[in-house]
């Protein structure tokens, strides 16, 4: 009974409250802020449970519907996904919080907060589904939900840009559907973990298989933004404001991201010299410019959305190795940039509220009033660039071990210069905004920010606790990283059903 | 279509485009269309058809109606907020799925008993169908919801129009 509820509670919980919410009607923004944080809430706790859950009992499969797989659509939480909804639920709930005091009540009034619900629904979906075709309907789920979001508030940069968002990813959704298709023509199935077992059970030519990993590297390179798709996600991301560029940076590239290491362990195992190898190239490339964007701009907002580039292409090279230390690296890297964008995004939010500017050229010496805020800044900087007490370090160890390890030299030392670029960017804003000549305090907007800086604050403490922890937290990411590089851990439950 | 007509020359434009025969057919052909998207509702189980056609269907029965009159009509017809409707049919659907689930059974598990009424004899009743009913307001309404939005921004434009000749 338990295995039947636990898997659907991610998708349901958020699912019900959008609904409730819509009940309640558009002028009560009282109640929806009150359903939606504890919603947040209450995912949070689920999803802790769960992690313990599976620590304790393994996999959580529950077949809809009652019909068994391969034939029905099942929910299946191993590790990696129940990790992940961690990492949603949590930026979930602070973003919540984070809008009572920054979105604005018109936004509000706008069914913001039934939008934020339901796109959490399709992101969770994505994460637990076993199916590849049930994964295309919740990411359309959470893809309709984000074209609400990014033109909520109709701006005339968030109406040019949410039309670019929304023509990319209706493009590439077609060629996601062409893509399953393929898989069930050659295949025959579109259950992931029967995919799995009947390729690996396979003899013959797979060499429609390659075609198939180029088609869906293409649709989620274009959601996780890698190199040559990532052209519409620095301008679709800056339109939007802060808690919905948060909660965009901080979970849609990782739902490619996702699949992308879901699909490429557990489809394409045959030809990995050809796979994954073009993974690997385009994450470099991937790094190389987002670099270059992060140094070139002073806007803190490009600066940071530039910075997600440079970690999904970090993540990706984890992936691309698809061996323990790879992708245990990439696992935990994952996690840690979830939490670290948000939290960032939460900063620079706090300090274009307060102040009013986004160029770091106009600040300066915000410390004499903000002193912890700007300590946390840097504490948020030495994490996101991976100094060693803090929680980037471990995810980078691993990759460039693995890289060094597979003989992919020049990508490790890609990778490793790649921290030096986080670091200076965003010491850069550090520096030009807390330090320096102090700006003209007078024009200081005087806004209630004690939710802003709460969520902030949320998501640098477990910063430190993901770094510091990194110790007792290891048997978990590695479990979690079980199910990539030995795909047949996942796939396993298929066996306890006939 | 009034400020394409203007564009074209007619100088006197009337205020609403009155057409007999449009009005006329609609009235016949509304109940008929409806009566037909119920159908396509109940034969969904085992033939082509269901609560997304079906509601689809009664969507475009109402938007006829709205084609040949306005939208003050159609208002005046469905009194409730499209928006609530939206709400009220993902509730309905969810809900039978939801309480199975607290019983112990995967969600969506199909349950089907048969009935016996008076005059179409064993009828069998599934699970399926509440959902099915959830799916047909949903989608209706959301339509007419889309469909409503865009009939008022019509409106809007061509009101502006005028001003401005």
């Amino acid at each position: 009974m338990m295995t039947d509820i636990i898997p659907l509670l991610p998708v349901m919980i958020p699912l019900l409250a959008g609904i409730v919410m819509l009940f309640t009607g558009r002028h009560n923004i009282f109640l929806h802020r009150v359903i939606s944080a504890a919603a947040g809430l209450f995912l949070v706790i689920v999803s802790i449970f769960t992690i313990i859950y599976i620590a304790n009992n393994g996999m959580v499969v529950t077949h809809i519907g009652n019909w068994q797989a391969p034939y029905g659509i099942s929910m299946v939480i191993d590790m990696l996904a129940a990790l992940l909804l961690f990492g949603t639920a949590l930026v979930t709930f602070t973003v919540v919080v984070y809008s009572f005091q920054s979105i604005g009540v018109a936004r509000e009034r706008f069914f913001y907060y039934p939008m934020v619900m339901f796109m959490i629904t399709g992101v969770n979906g994505a994460f637990i589904t076993g199916d590849i075709f049930n994964m295309f309907v919740f990411f359309e789920v959470f893809l309709l939900a984000s074209y609400v979001l990014i033109t909520i508030g109709g701006k005339k940069i968030q109406l040019q840009e949410g039309f670019k968002y929304y023509l990319v990813n209706v493009i590439s959704s077609n060629f996601f559907v062409l893509a399953v298709a393929y898989l069930y023509v050659s295949v025959g199935s579109l259950n992931m973990a029967d995919i799995h077992q009947k390729l690996s059970a396979f003899e013959g030519d797979t060499a429609i298989l390659t075609l198939i990993a180029v088609v869906m590297l293409f649709v989620f390179a274009t959601k996780a933004g890698l190199f040559p798709f990532y052209f519409w996600l620095p301008d679709s991301y800056f339109a939007p404001p802060l808690p919905i560029m948060a909660l965009f940076g901080a979970l849609l590239t990782k739902v490619g991201v996702y699949a992308i290491a879901r699909t490429y362990s557990l489809f394409f195992i045959d030809n990995i010299g050809f796979t994954h190898q073009m993974l690997l190239f385009l994450a470099i490339l991937t790094i190389i410019m987002g670099s270059i964007g992060a140094l070139a701009y002073t806007d803190m907002k490009k600066i940071i959305i530039y910075n997600i580039l440079i970690a999904i292409g970090v993540i990706t090279a984890g992936y691309a190795m698809m061996d323990e230390s790879g992708t245990i690296g990439a696992t935990y890297y994952l996690i840690h940039d979830i939490i670290i964008k948000a939290g960032l995004f939460f900063l620079i939010g706090f300090i274009i509220y307060r102040t009013g500017e986004s160029d770091i050229t106009k600040l300066g010496g915000l410390i004499k009033i903000h002193p912890v805020t700007g300590w946390t800044f840097f504490i948020a900087a030495l994490g996101i660039a991976g100094v060693p007490p803090f929680s980037g370090f471990y995810g980078k160890l691993f990759i460039t071990e693995s890289l060094i390890d597979n003989g992919h030299l020049i990508a490790a030392v890609i990778v490793l210069l790649s921290s030096l670029v986080v670091l200076y960017s965003v010491m850069h804003i550090f520096i030009s905004v807390f330090w320096g000549e102090s700006m003209d305090f007078t024009k200081l907007k005087p806004i209630s920010y004690d939710k802003l800086l709460f969520s902030s604050f949320i998501m640098i403490a477990m910063v430190i606790i993901l770094g510091f922890g990194a110790d007792i937290l290891y048997p978990i990411f590695e479990s979690a990283a079980q199910s990539l590089y030995d795909p047949a851990s996942y796939s396993g439950y298929l066996l306890e059903v006939e | 279509m009034k400020s394409t007509l203007k564009k074209l020359g007619y100088a006197r434009v009337h205020k609403q485009m009155n057409d007999v025969f449009l009005k006329y057919t609609a009235k016949v052909v509304f109940p008929i269309i409806i009566v037909f998207s119920v159908n396509l509702f109940f034969s969904g189980h085992y033939t082509p058809g269901g609560g997304f056609v079906g509601g689809l269907l009664a969507a475009a029965a109402i938007v006829l109606l709205l084609l040949a009159y306005d939208l003050k009509t159609i208002n005046k017809m469905i009194s409730f907020d499209y928006k609530w409707l939206i709400a009220l049919g993902l509730a309905v659907s969810i809900f039978v799925p939801l309480v199975l689930m607290i019983f112990g059974v995967p969600f969506f598990t199909h349950q089907a008993f048969y009935m016996e009424l008076p005059i179409f004899g064993e009828v069998p009743i599934h699970s399926a169908v509440f959902f099915d009913v959830g799916v047909y307001i949903t989608v209706a309404s959301a339509t007419l919801l889309i469909i409503s939005l865009l009939a008022t921004e019509q409106a809007m434009s061509d009101s502006e129009g005028a001003d401005r000749h």
